[in-house]
């Protein structure tokens, strides 16, 4: 009963996003009759998403194994959170999230949006309708998520284990609301582009949508990030993985179109490059699921790889960006020139951050695709961690120092006389980290050098905006950006130090015998045989001791039944100034029984996640500044001729 | 915009992608590694026999001068035994055919010989993939065809099957 | 829909020549899990090791990797540095038995010359793009 519901409330939901979309299309020939209707459509689709997916959380909440997707995806014996969380943990959950948050999005659009003109926000609505229908056709002809299945099995299929994890359960939620914003300001821009509209106006109204998406995605990434490196048990914490390039390239197109759209709204300059990469945006979040469901590229994140899927998400993409682009092609020689700008300029610094951000997306998106394009050629090759980080960390490094001068540059034009005593100072901080690390830690490549001289620096430069402010009364975006750009110059800290500094040992270790990993002597003590809810697993006792301290890890070696899968459980012993990385694995059947541990000292590796955790923290604080900005009387609108 | 062509470009992008996308959906993946090998001699190896009773097995033992096949296989192989009555059928068509056992035991070996037949001259044991490795293999059955002078002429990867069996042996008579 | 996936699965499994993965039991090779002595040959090894792609898995280096060819690669990686071996000529020798397919670092030369080259090109077209915004200096 329930299940039907929740299909019928899917239903509906899909009509209203039809009637949006036609009245969108009658909007262009002037004022139809559905027009009126837009809006009230809007928010009548976004109550039945919720409606829907309300739904199917029940229908896991009760584990009801008559449906078809409860039965392939979740148990039983599964924990509550792990149940609920299995909602999304599958392939037509997740779609039925993701056009979920779509409908709310517009719903919240046509609700509270009120800066730009109705023709706008009527065509805004329109196109997110356009997109929302794409992925209700998607659900509801080929991936039903409230299928029946009969006869209902007993116990269920159960959920892999490598997903029972709480950072697991909330990673793809946050990557999605991620995407969905992004299609709001996909759907901004076309609006824009077809009403002829681009402007201060709507920079303003897409702004939020966008910083809001981009804070998600910032702490999705965070998050995944770090789920890998404690859940795969190899102390990496990027692998270049295809999935993992599939959510890094919208963030980095989200990143620019922040900077940008900022730009289009105070200063009414970088039209068409903010409505660029708004559509870029989009598309990359589009590429991205397409990729990662697709099974086109290998993936050590793969999953429920269906090449019929993959069909159908490739042709919506490659519709709604085909159609996009050419608006863009057709359109955007209409929209006048914005005002201009000197190199040496807040806006010039700006623009190299687009195109260092833009040069980074446009080589993980070639080195991604590569190997696809190579194999249509014929050949067959790998592209890997080592091409990325060589490609990359340059382009990266000159961005750190664009940050360094580019938040101190005047609007419009400036000298860079004016900043010589920071540039001096700057420039001798990294010098000094450089030099002092080149002479005194031996082996360390360039790349990390560079990053912790230039993230040292940056970490002094952030704060200078502030420098000569009255601090309460400075707007809150201000300290939005302060932490934002500090907090990346923490994670590239921590990038630098852990890829420049880390220490492994690898060893046989009977109970009782030690090993030395940087200061660090760690004994194992014991191994014994645990027991969990739906597993078994050997743990050891490592004693950890450094300068007369002393601390336990008990890393596990785990088998999972139901299904069966062995996973390696690291501990971790987290300090100020790094962490201890401790694996134990099972031994040879042939060997001495000696039992094989693994360890690591990575120093400072924790200032990553803190550093990208600050980033988020500072879009959300100039978030909030600017939804509960005092409101101002109404200013003489400079720019009223768009 | 004073440069036209470049509004364009974004779209060209989104075609090429596509273009590259439905390539990799319409044709299936080739998931095998081959093995860059082919063409060039065996690499040297001398490995001990897998089994009780039956010679062990080094690289000169392949290039006396007869063209042979080499079969890498393994008891705990599924498809090994599905392929053993191929095996059957080109030892019986006149091919030699000699084997490496990879990560095998000597009893399982013998198990699986008494099971399924034994059409191997002589089977060598490569209990830690070693040679495996310097072969240029990826798994379990391959099976190469080894010229007279010891020089690898062709690798079959997965089980032989029943189309195969002319194949392997008209590649056996191209190398006399 | 779900049921004709499964037969096509099943055709799939049934038409194409199949394979089984490292299973089976032996010993492990001893240089597969331990270090090397020399602390710069280690750094060095691992270097190589991270750049090899594991044969039998899903896209992991082999340094990433628990299966059994891994292991056997890993060994053969710290035997050739520990006799004095190159990082290139090791990995000219893994890519002599696998293919280029077995390196994460595309080679520069032929097909991967394109992806080196990609960063600054990247960067002077980008630049090229955003002369237009700048007004001159009047």
């Amino acid at each position: 009963m329930i299940a039907e519901t929740g299909l019928a409330a899917l239903w509906l939901a899909a009509a209203m996003a039809l009637l949006q979309l036609v009245g969108g299309l009658t909007l262009l020939r002037g004022e139809g009759k559905l027009t009126p209707l837009i809006k009230p459509a809007a928010l009548v689709q976004g109550a039945l998403c919720v409606v829907s997916f309300a739904s199917l959380m029940w229908l896991f909440y009760v584990t009801d194994l008559s449906v078809l997707l409860v039965a392939s995806n979740s148990h039983i014996d599964k924990p509550l959170i792990f149940k609920l969380a299995g909602t999304w943990g599958n392939h037509e959950g997740s779609m039925l999230l993701w056009v979920s948050v779509l409908s709310l999005s517009g719903a919240a659009i046509a609700l509270l949006e009120k800066r730009i003109d109705t023709r706008t926000l009527n065509a805004t609505l329109a196109v997110q309708a356009f997109v929302a229908l794409g992925f209700f056709a998607f659900l509801l002809f080929s991936s039903n998520p409230f299928e029946r299945l009969v006869p209902a099995p007993v116990e269920g299929a159960g959920l892999n284990p490598l997903l029972q994890d709480i950072g697991l359960a909330f990673h793809p939620p946050t990557l999605y609301i991620g995407y969905v914003g992004l299609s709001v300001a996909f759907s901004f821009a076309v609006a824009a582009m077809l009403t002829r509209q681009v402007g201060p106006a709507f920079a303003r109204a897409m702004r939020p949508w966008v910083l809001g998406a981009w804070i998600f995605l910032t702490v999705g990434i965070t998050a995944g990030s770090y789920w890998a490196y404690y859940e795969l048990g190899w102390g990496g914490w990027w692998f270049w993985d295809p999935v993992e390039n599939a959510s890094l390239m919208p963030w980095l197109a989200a990143t620019a179109l922040l900077h940008s759209v900022s730009v289009l709204a105070t200063r009414n300059a970088l039209r068409a490059w903010t409505i660029m990469l708004a559509l870029v945006a989009f598309a990359m979040s589009m590429a991205g699921t397409f990729l990662v469901r697709s099974g086109i590229l290998t993936s050590v994140h793969a999953f429920a790889v269906d090449p019929e899927r993959g069909s159908f998400i490739l042709a919506l993409m490659l519709m709604y960006t085909s159609l996009a682009f050419l608006v863009f092609a057709t359109r955007i020689g209409t929209v006048k020139q914005g005002e201009p700008f000197q190199i040496v300029s807040r806006e010039g610094g700006i623009v190299a951050n687009n195109i260092f951000l833009s040069v980074i997306l446009a080589i993980v998106l070639i080195g991604t695709l590569y190997p696809l394009a190579a194999e249509a050629m014929g050949d067959k090759i790998s592209v890997g961690p080592p091409y990325f980080n060589k490609a990359t960390a340059p382009i990266a490094l000159l961005l750190m120092v664009a940050l360094l001068l580019g938040p101190m540059l005047r609007w419009r034009r400036d000298d860079l006389k004016r900043h010589k005593y920071w540039l001096v100072g700057f420039f001798a901080i990294s010098l000094w980290t450089g030099v002092a690390i080149w002479r005194f830690v031996p082996g360390v490549g360039i790349f990390p050098i560079l990053g912790l001289a230039l993230s040292l620096a940056l970490a002094v430069a952030a704060w200078v905006p502030l420098k000569g402010r009255k601090l309460l009364r400075t707007p809150l975006p201000v300290f939005g950006m302060v932490i934002a750009h500090f907090g990346l110059a923490v994670s590239v800290f921590g990038m630098a130090a852990e890829s420049g500094f880390s220490r492994e040992t690898l060893t046989a270790l009977a109970p009782g015998e030690s090993a030395k990993v940087a200061d660090w002597q760690v004994k194992l003590d014991d191994v014994r045989p645990v027991v969990g809810d739906n597993w078994v697993a050997i743990e050891g006792q490592l004693i950890a001791r450094k300068g007369g301290k002393k601390f336990t890890l008990r890393p596990q070696s785990r088998q999972f039944y139901r299904p069966e899968q062995q996973t390696s459980e690291a501990a971790l012993l987290t300090r100020w100034n790094g962490q201890l990385y401790a694996v134990i694995a099972q031994p040879d059947e042939n060997g001495d029984g000696r039992w094989q541990v693994r360890l690591w000292w990575k120093p400072f590796v924790t200032f990553i996640w803190f550093g990208g955790l600050l980033v988020a923290l500072g879009g959300a604080i100039a978030l909030l500044g600017r939804m509960f900005r005092r409101p101002k009387k109404p200013a003489v609108n400079k720019w009223a001729r768009v | 915009m004073n440069r036209p062509w470049l509004l364009w470009l974004p779209l060209a992008v989104v075609a090429f992608i596509g273009g590259l996308a439905i390539y990799g959906l319409v044709v299936p993946k080739d998931d095998m590694v081959h093995s860059a090998m082919v063409g060039r001699k065996l690499p040297e190896f001398a490995l001990p026999p897998a089994t009780v009773g039956i010679e062990g097995l080094s690289n000169r033992d392949l290039a006396d001068g007869k063209p042979r096949l080499l079969n890498i296989f393994a008891s705990w192989c599924i498809p090994c035994k599905a392929e053993a009555p191929y095996l059957d059928a080109l030892k019986k068509s006149g091919a030699e055919i000699d084997a490496i056992a990879i990560r095998d035991k000597p009893e399982d070996v013998a198990a699986f010989l008494a099971e399924f037949g034994n059409p191997f001259r002589r089977i060598g044991s490569d209990s830690e993939m070693a040679v495996q490795l310097k072969l240029g293999s990826s798994g379990v059955p391959e099976t190469y065809v080894v010229g007279g002078d010891g020089t690898i002429l062709y690798q079959h990867i997965g089980d032989i099957r029943a189309e195969h069996v002319p194949m392997l042996l008209e590649k056996l008579r191209e190398a006399q | 829909m779900r049921f004709s996936f499964f037969v096509a699965c099943a055709l799939l499994l049934v038409a194409v020549p199949q394979m089984s993965f490292g299973q089976g039991s032996g010993p492990t090779p001893e240089l597969a899990n331990r270090q090397l002595g020399d602390p710069a040959q280690e750094k060095a090894a691992t270097q190589v090791m991270h750049a090899l792609r594991c044969i039998q898995c899903q896209g992991q280096s082999i340094a990433d990797s628990d299966a059994p060819m891994a292991a056997t690669m890993r060994a053969e990686v710290r035997q050739q540095i520990a006799d004095g071996k190159k990082p290139d000529a090791i990995r000219q020798w893994m890519i002599e038995r696998y293919g280029e397919w077995v390196s994460f670092e595309p080679d520069m030369k032929g097909s991967g010359l394109l992806l080196w080259a990609a960063p600054l090109l990247l960067l002077f077209l980008g630049l090229f793009m955003a002369r237009g915004l700048f007004r001159r200096k009047s």
